[in-house]
């Protein structure tokens, strides 16, 4: 393991923060850009010490704890595992790409627009490492005034009424979980979140926590249907908002649920499972096939993010270490693989100002190296072999199919809508007529330096996922191994203690059979 | 008895500011009549001798008068909010020019008599010291040059006001015939419950009134939003913050006594639970911002119910911390509405439209103000609220942690408006585009308020600790 010297985390937290500081004095816009874009990449270097992340292991790498709030136990606790991991290097490169893919396309109050880039940055890594609960809540909830000006003030006509909407939706939801933050900490006196796990809660208890958990990362994942915010946020807020809803806010409810519903809730957990997973199915058919009716390109693939995060969700909750790592591939992949479609959104409404795909047609001939990477990123999008989401997607179908069959024949056809509504999106923006002989209203050129710039690496990260995902689970499988081993053990012991469970929740020793 | 000088520190500090500026007001030299330039400065120093006196403790008057970590706090926080208050009268349009010290005076006179509440330990004495504090705003509120307005809100105030006083003094006689003592440390340990002595319960339900008036907690929140409405900007800040402070600490004394789960106890929950609600939906509706913040601080003495029935010593220290928090939180969303209305007019959500592009510092400044409010984090408004639902889950008043969590959802969207109107709406009035100078030194202070929110947030350790050692020595 690499030895820092440094507080790592808490400098990835703050670093970006810090940063906000010395961009007040920066006047010209150019310098606020490549201010902006410096101070990305030395958030990635700060986040070098990350990769000597030791394999192997499920203990929490990279620990700070200090007291914070004694008389209430609250402790400034980070730390970080195989499930978090990835996220962070996510979050972590996502800055410097953001503020490339925004470079022309914000043209005003743009020393602001950074400003709020560099908070989602320290507030999302905040989420991803914080291991008190209050930190948690207060990271999950900081990152939503820089999205929502992020939506308010750059994005579309619209804005105002999305804006709106996915605040109240997410902070309606996040007040329970706080509630259920207050509960847990009665129980055990602690907000640490390594503590709180494996404690055996009662099961009615835990049926009370996980139903408020629940709440606040279904909204957040979104789960169909508390989904309704997603498709306005994304369709009216600008590239690098979209970018960072899909790639973290997103993955931060999926994240809720693996850190949190099951292994504090695992009796719960599991009896919530079938509406958990019902719900998942419906949002992965119900995703696809909205998408499918789409003729805006940026709502296609917002609600085809409905779908993918149904995969993600289903993983969860089949409790298999396939189904679980499957969905961790795909919390990844899927940040990767829509980041990436938002931004070459965002890039060809620069070129034609519309998003609606009959002024974007048949680009294959103004935009060959357009169209070559927007046809990588959909034919990864819907898990095309050789690409990073075939793998998450395969081992969720793996899962799915283990768990039971009819799980896994019900979620093959939201695996097929994807293929339909993305090769459709693909086949007209690549070879459909255009409206105009120069192609729709603006003037086509194809892909800048700057563009090549950020859509490379996501590129190269969609390959070497789907051709290499070894190191990947490496990484995962530790942490997964201990949480569904812990889960297994969680439930039986309490089943032990608790001889009355049986009568709220008679299916439960086939459930431990099984697993 | 022998009076130690030291207990009475902060308190004489005031008394010779009030006679300062009584002479100050009565001179008859014209140029030293009217200007109180000196009185922010005062005030800072009150802030230095309420530090000092931090520790004192002692009797003093017959065992009425209680010198405690609880007593010095409040005395502190009210110190804080007597600085910014002051500081922010300074310049007021509606004010005639000459009326400034007399004006000063006024506010002095009732921050006196809010820190002999924070003392007080016998129901009498609360009573007088309560009008003290109430008597001098009862002036301040119909000064505000030539409005009408400004006349009603005076006149709703008294009346209201002199109702409270009424129903509390009656209620002061239930309790003096049936607990035969008025003095705190002898009633806690007497009998509280409906069905065994009913007249102490209606006694002192009645004597809270005064105090729920104070705190503008549903039912007795009528006058809030129309005296806010009606009082100058300045003159607002001060009603909508200081006074509730000393409410607070009459009923943190109060909650002390009262063992949870008693019919009391319960009637603040109940009343609690009311008025946020209550408070929030009527804040929904609302285009005036000074009504917006009136309706809003009915919601928030709704939450301060909840530190008061938990009946532990955190709960306690949690209303006390959160109190500070809102008078604090108060004050600089009105430093804001003060600054920008160099007139003196009320302030609506449309006259924040593009606030942003006119004054980016006060955008800010009312943007962590408004957050603060919601209880979103960082800020120090929602670790007060994080303090104040975990000490009240687990004592039997779990749904009313619940009632306050959904609440926090409603209430976003008034405060959102906020702040929505300042960055995101285009004024449609195109002097609203005019960059507005607002004067440096207010935005250093009104940065300095905002920072503080955010630091009371991040390290509220130290803080709260004073505030749990005052609940400590209430419940040990």
């Amino acid at each position: 393991m690499i030895d820092a010297g440094y507080p790592v985390l808490t400098t990835l937290i703050f670093f970006p923060l810090a940063a906000t500081l010395p961009l007040l004095l920066y006047k010209t816009e150019k310098m606020i850009r490549w201010y902006t874009l410096v101070i990305g990449f030395c958030e990635m270097l700060l986040a070098a010490p990350l990769l000597g992340f030791e394999l192997g292991t499920a203990k929490m790498q990279f620990v700070e704890k200090v007291p914070w709030v004694p008389e209430w136990n609250l402790n400034y606790y980070l730390g970080l595992d195989g499930i978090s991991l990835f996220m962070i290097l996510l979050t972590v490169i996502l800055l410097p790409l953001c503020t490339m893919c925004s470079w022309t396309y914000i043209s005003k109050r743009i020393k602001e627009f950074h400003i709020c880039l560099m908070l989602m940055t320290s507030a999302c890594v905040g989420v991803f490492v914080a291991m008190d609960f209050v930190l948690f809540y207060i990271f999950w909830e900081a990152m939503l005034v820089p999205m929502y000006l992020l939506i308010a003030v750059w994005g579309g006509p619209e804005r105002r009424y999305a804006s709106i909407k996915f605040f109240l939706y997410t902070l309606a939801g996040s007040t329970l979980l706080l509630v259920a933050i207050i509960a847990l900490y009665y129980q055990t006196g602690t907000f640490s979140i390594p503590e709180l796990m494996h404690r055996g809660y009662g099961f009615e208890f835990q049926c009370w926590v996980f139903g408020a958990m629940a709440l606040a990362f279904a909204i957040k994942v979104p789960m169909f249907p508390f989904h309704t915010w997603l498709p306005a946020a994304h369709v009216q807020a600008p590239s690098a908002g979209s970018v960072y809803l899909a790639s973290i806010l997103l993955k931060m409810g999926t994240y809720g649920f693996l850190r949190f519903c099951l292994p504090i809730t695992p009796l719960a957990s599991q009896y919530f499972a079938p509406l958990m997973i019902a719900v998942s199915l419906a949002g992965i058919i119900y995703g696809g096939l909205t998408a499918l009716g789409q003729s805006d390109i940026k709502k296609l693939i917002a609600y085809s993010s409905v779908s993918h995060m149904g995969f993600v969700t289903l993983g969860i909750f089949l409790f298999n270490l396939r189904g679980v790592e499957g969905a961790i591939m795909q919390m990844l992949n899927h940040g990767i693989v829509t980041g990436a479609l938002f931004m070459l959104v965002g890039a060809v409404y620069e070129r034609s100002h519309s998003r609606e795909m009959a002024d974007n047609m048949g680009l294959g001939k103004y935009l060959p190296a357009y169209m070559g990477f927007f046809g990588l990123f959909a034919l990864a999008s819907f898990g095309f072999p050789g690409t990073n989401s075939f793998v998450g997607e395969a081992l969720v179908l793996f899962g799915a199919f283990a768990f039971d069959p009819w799980i896994g024949a019900i979620s093959i056809p939201g695996a097929m809508i994807a293929a339909a509504y993305m090769l459709r999106l693909g086949l007209k923006m690549a070879w459909g007529q255009p409206a105009s002989p120069e192609g729709g209203h603006g003037h086509w050129y194809d892909l800048t330096p700057r563009e090549w710039a950020y859509l490379t690496p996501l590129a190269i990260l969609v390959f070497y996922i789907g051709l290499a995902p070894g190191l990947c689970m490496k990484v995962i499988d530790p942490s997964l191994e201990k949480l569904l081993g812990d889960f297994r053990t969680d439930v039986v012991q309490v089943q032990m203690e608790d001889k009355s469970l049986a009568d709220y929740a008679p299916e439960l020793p086939v459930a431990v059979a099984e697993n | 008895m022998s009076i130690s000088v030291n207990l009475f520190l902060p308190e004489l500090f005031q008394i010779v500011l009030v006679l300062m500026l009584f002479f100050q007001s009565i001179s008859k030299s014209q140029v030293l009549r009217n200007d109180g330039f000196w009185v922010p400065v005062a005030a800072a120093i009150g802030i230095g001798v309420s530090v000092a006196s931090l520790s004192a403790e002692g009797m003093l008057f017959h065992n009425a008068y209680k010198i405690d970590m609880l007593s010095q706090f409040f005395k502190l926080a009210i110190a804080v909010g007597f600085f910014i208050a002051t500081l922010n009268a300074r310049q007021q349009s509606t004010l005639d020019a000459n009326k400034e010290t007399d004006y000063f005076l006024f506010l002095a006179f009732s921050a006196m008599g809010l820190q002999f509440l924070s003392s007080s330990v016998e129901l009498i004495t609360i009573f007088v010291a309560l009008e003290i504090s109430s008597y001098a705003l009862y002036a301040v509120i119909p000064v505000r040059a030539r409005d009408k307005q400004a006349a009603e809100a005076g006149i709703k105030y008294i009346l209201f006001g002199a109702v409270a006083t009424a129903v509390s003094l009656y209620g002061l006689s239930f309790i003096l015939s049936s607990q035969h003592t008025s003095y705190l440390s002898m009633l806690s340990g007497l009998d509280w419950h409906f069905a065994t002595n009913p007249m102490a319960v209606i006694g002192l339900s009645m004597f809270l009134a005064g105090m729920f008036y104070k705190l503008a907690l549903f039912p007795f929140h009528f006058w809030c939003p129309d005296v806010y409405q009606g009082a100058s900007n300045e003159t607002a800040a001060y009603v909508a913050t200081l006074p509730k402070l000393g409410a607070v600490v009459v009923l943190i004394r109060l909650a002390a006594i009262l063992t949870p789960h008693t019919e009391v106890t319960m009637i603040f929950a109940v009343l609690g639970a009311a008025s946020m609600t209550f408070g929030n939906l009527s804040a929904l509706v609302q285009r005036d911002v000074k009504r917006i913040l009136g309706f809003s601080s009915v919601s928030h003495a709704g939450y301060v119910m909840l530190g008061l029935v938990a009946g532990t010593p955190k709960g306690l220290a949690a209303a006390a911390f959160y109190s500070l928090v809102y008078i604090l939180m108060n004050l600089t969303c009105f430093w804001v509405i003060c600054k920008i209305s160099p007139k003196g007019e009320n302030v609506t959500l449309d006259d924040l439209d593009g606030l942003y592009k006119r004054s980016p510092y006060m955008a800010l400044i009312l943007a962590v103000s408004a957050f603060a409010l919601v209880g979103l984090p960082p800020t120090a408004g929602f670790i007060g609220k994080l303090f104040l639902l975990t000490s009240a889950w687990d004592h039997g008043y779990n749904w009313f942690v619940i009632v306050a969590a959904v609440n926090t959802a409603i209430a976003i969207y008034y405060y959102l408006g906020l702040v929505r109107h300042a960055y995101t709406v285009e004024p449609v009035d195109k002097r609203q585009l005019e960059p507005m100078d607002v004067g440096g030194m207010n935005v250093v202070w009104g940065t300095v308020l905002a920072a503080v929110i955010l630091l009371l947030g991040a390290i509220p350790a130290p803080v709260f600790s004073l505030a749990k050692a005052a609940g400590v020595q209430l419940l040990p």
